[in-house]
């Protein structure tokens, strides 16, 4: 069909292209990306289903606010390159947001057409831009300001600190990016898998902003190699931005939780991921649990959840589960991670609450003492609230156990940098029009301020925090609402 | 990259390296520890450091070749670099005036003890430092124990130089002999450490230990160093990994430490294994 003809009756004719994926037998003994991508094709026809309505509301259910119409339109052309260059200017990681951005509670969710039909698939038309952008286009940098001779600290190269470092950039502000890992890009390199986002594909979208003349420096823990005063003070720089994640894993603190072959998400996705570990000894020094044909639970409900059982299951285990204390529709993980995980043979115990873990006499993991549930009352969180049902305990064998009940804040920037406020919590406290903390010239986004969130919410809040940071270092009026 | 500006053996498989990392070398404390990774592929390994120098941006370390990472690490020469070193990690040591500190190394644990027993020194505390060995071709820093020790003894265990036997048999001389004792500061096997930590515990002097859990990145992320200490989770990476000897769970330690043995022996095995095939060209 021809994008310059066709009736709006014709565009929601068209059904939501399906997203080709690897057959779930045979993903789950690899690691090798699920989705494989739209064809150009498939795009084309996805992207017709835009009807380029006059308000476009998807925009404003974007946190970074792509021009979602203006890029549909050019991939309904066949104009891919314009179409990512047209994403680029408001979002610095499409291939990345296109594979892991909750479109269905964002973007797409404000669809017009999702209305009566299924929404337009911004996510997966995002994703075949940026792609084809990586696999057909020459470098294309976006237009960087005169310098103005002022320099930004960014602490943290996950999704908050590169979409701040690549606003700063481009204005002309000299911005250098610190990192305690030895790889760039927070969780994800270390938190996302494989198979949902490779990471040569973050390597790439980072590339990028090097060649921008963003400066990375890795192996600096900020707090212990040099303190926010320090890089003020003595190195010089006008401002800081603190992007550094809520990277602490919480225990669940029952009794057995020190056995062998208990551990954090957090522990089992960085050995997998940052550090290769399904590739040892031949290509990676790094081991990892040896899951083959054992029994592996997670104990969670999230996206690292289901990142870690979907792990466990590609590293051999012969049953992996899924243990929550709800039911699935309480479940925070996105739906189409639930559904790939149900496709891939991962077994689901809900409304299950572990009591303690149980081991043999060398101290490794053999069980888990559970007790059913049941829903009782809405809680605080408007989630009905898991309510023991009297002696229904029974012990689960297992050989490790993944805990994924989530993560709290480091505690490093705060004991090193008192006079920054934190709440109860340990979350930096800032005002959220300025992203600004306490400290004169101190900005925070992402997880430290909001806890466990989004990889598209922590980029939107680098992107205020460099407006407000640009405002403040060049003297210009304070007006966040035309950003 | 971090370049090895020397690289020396202080006995069989025990190496000092002197790294250049300027941004660690002047701010570390006694007591902290770096993670390195060797190569691209490499694992993170935590190694104490063990002395710098602020002016010169270099970093000492000394290291034991005990599996495929320190192997490989004690094979390079100076000149060569490795992949990443990211520090200081870790809570440094508390130091202040105790009195009469005593600094207990065992094996290579002598050079993470060294840096404390300096600090403690410099503090104003009558040092004596107790360095164990198994024999005397094992003994190392001895001369650098001796100038920063009020009073300097060497164990080995098998009496092939200085005290023979372990150096809890000389840290029970030195309290049966009515010394007064403020401060003890235990670094080694673990094993050890716990045995020094039930030699004080009857006459209630602080001990303090370093502990080496296993860590993969080193700054409060994964929990994979958790230890428990008086019933409570810590994680040693941060909140250590210097503890209260007579409140940490030394069993529950060495338990956790044993869990990629066999991963580490099929590792260990693939370098000698690469060694064999170079000395064969």
């Amino acid at each position: 069909m021809d994008a310059q003809h066709i009736t709006n009756k014709e565009r929601l004719a068209i059904p939501r292209q399906p997203m080709p994926a690897q057959d779930p037998e045979v993903r789950n003994k690899n690691f090798r990306e699920v989705n494989l991508g739209y064809t150009p094709e498939l795009a084309r026809q996805e992207a017709l289903r835009c009807i380029q309505c006059k308000d476009p509301i998807c925009i404003q259910g974007c946190p970074v606010n792509i021009k979602i119409d203006e890029f549909i339109k050019l991939v309904a052309e066949g104009d891919f390159l314009g179409a990512a260059r047209k994403v680029k200017e408001d979002n610095v990681l499409p291939a990345v947001c296109g594979r892991v951005c909750p479109q269905e509670d964002q973007c797409e969710k404000a669809c017009v057409i999702g209305k009566k039909h299924a929404p337009v698939a911004i996510g997966n038309l995002e994703r075949f831009v940026a792609d084809w952008e990586r696999e057909h286009g020459e470098p294309d940098l976006p237009a960087i300001k005169a310098a103005t001779g002022k320099k930004v600290a960014v602490i943290g190269s996950g999704p908050a600190g590169l979409s701040c470092a690549n606003d700063l950039i481009r204005q002309g502000h000299r911005v250098v990016v610190f990192e305690a890992l030895h790889e760039l890009g927070g969780v994800l390199m270390y938190g996302v898998p494989e198979f949902r986002l490779p990471k040569e594909i973050v390597k790439t979208e980072i590339e990028g902003l090097k060649k921008m003349g963003v400066e990375f420096q890795t192996d600096v823990v900020v707090g212990r190699s040099v303190t926010i005063d320090e890089l003020i003070e003595e190195e010089g720089f006008d401002a800081v931005f603190i992007g550094v994640g809520a990277g602490l894993p919480w225990f669940m603190g029952i009794p057995g939780e020190n056995l062998v072959g208990v551990l954090a998400a957090n522990e089992f996705l960085t050995r997998v991921n940052l550090m290769k570990a399904y590739d040892f000894p031949a290509g990676s020094d790094t081991p990892v649990f040896d899951c083959r044909g054992k029994n592996v639970a997670v104990f969670g409900g999230g996206n690292t959840a289901m990142d870690a059982v979907r792990t466990a299951k590609r590293l051999g285990a012969e049953h992996a589960y899924i243990v929550y204390r709800r039911s699935e529709a309480e479940m925070p993980a996105r739906v189409e991670e639930i559904h790939h995980a149900k496709e891939e043979g991962i077994e689901f115990l809900l409304l299950m609450n572990p009591l303690e873990f149980l081991g043999n006499d060398r101290h490794w993991l053999t069980g888990v003492k559970c007790i059913k549930m049941e829903l009782g009352e809405p809680d605080e969180s408007g989630r009905r609230r898991p309510v023991p049902v009297e002696g229904s305990e029974f012990i689960l064998p297992l050989d490790m156990a993944v805990i994924s009940i989530g993560n709290g804040s480091n505690p490093l920037i705060k004991q090193t940098t008192p006079d920054i406020e934190v709440s109860k919590r340990d979350t930096i406290i800032v005002d959220i029009n300025t992203m600004a903390t306490s400290k004169e010239n101190v900005y925070a986004g992402g997880d430290i301020v909001t806890g466990g969130a989004t990889v598209i919410l922590a980029m939107g809040a680098g992107r205020t925090a460099a407006k407000a940071i640009h405002d403040k270092l060049m003297g210009t009026a304070v007006n966040h609402n035309e950003w | 990259m971090y370049r090895i500006v020397s690289s020396i053996f202080l006995a069989e498989n025990i190496k000092k390296l002197e790294i250049e990392a300027p941004r660690i070398a002047k701010k570390r404390k006694a007591g902290q520890f770096i993670m390195l990774r060797v190569t691209s592929h490499g694992e993170r390994v935590p190694l104490t450091i063990a002395g710098s120098d602020p002016e010169k941006g270099t970093i000492t370390l000394i290291v034991q070749g005990m599996g495929k990472s320190t192997r490989e690490l004690n094979m390079l020469e100076a000149g060569k670099s490795i992949a990443d070193i990211v520090g200081p990690l870790g809570t440094p040591s508390h130091i202040e005036n105790f009195g009469t500190a005593v600094s207990i190394g065992g094996g290579v644990g002598t050079a993470i003890a060294y840096p404390t027993a300096v600090a403690l020194k410099e503090a104003g505390n009558h040092v004596i430092t107790i360095n164990g060995a198994r024999s005397k071709d094992l003994v190392i820093l001895e001369n650098e124990m001796k100038e920063v020790s009020d009073e300097a003894y060497i164990t080995t265990d098998d009496g092939s130089y200085g005290f023979h036997g372990f150096v809890t048999q000389k840290l029970q001389e030195l309290i049966d002999s009515g010394r007064k004792i403020d401060y003890v500061l235990a670094i080694g096997p673990i094993p050890m450490m716990k045995a020094i930590a039930e030699v004080t515990r009857p006459y209630g002097i602080k001990t303090v230990v370093s502990l080496n859990p296993i860590m993969v990145d080193g700054t409060g992320m994964c929990g994979g160093c958790r230890v428990t200490v008086k019933d409570e989770i810590k994680f040693a990476c941060v909140d250590g990994p210097e503890f209260d000897a007579h409140e940490v769970d030394f069993t529950n330690l060495a338990d956790r430490n044993r869990i990629y043995l066999s991963e580490e022996k099929e590792s260990a095995e693939g370098t000698s294994h690469r060694c064999h095939l170079h000395m064969d060209k």
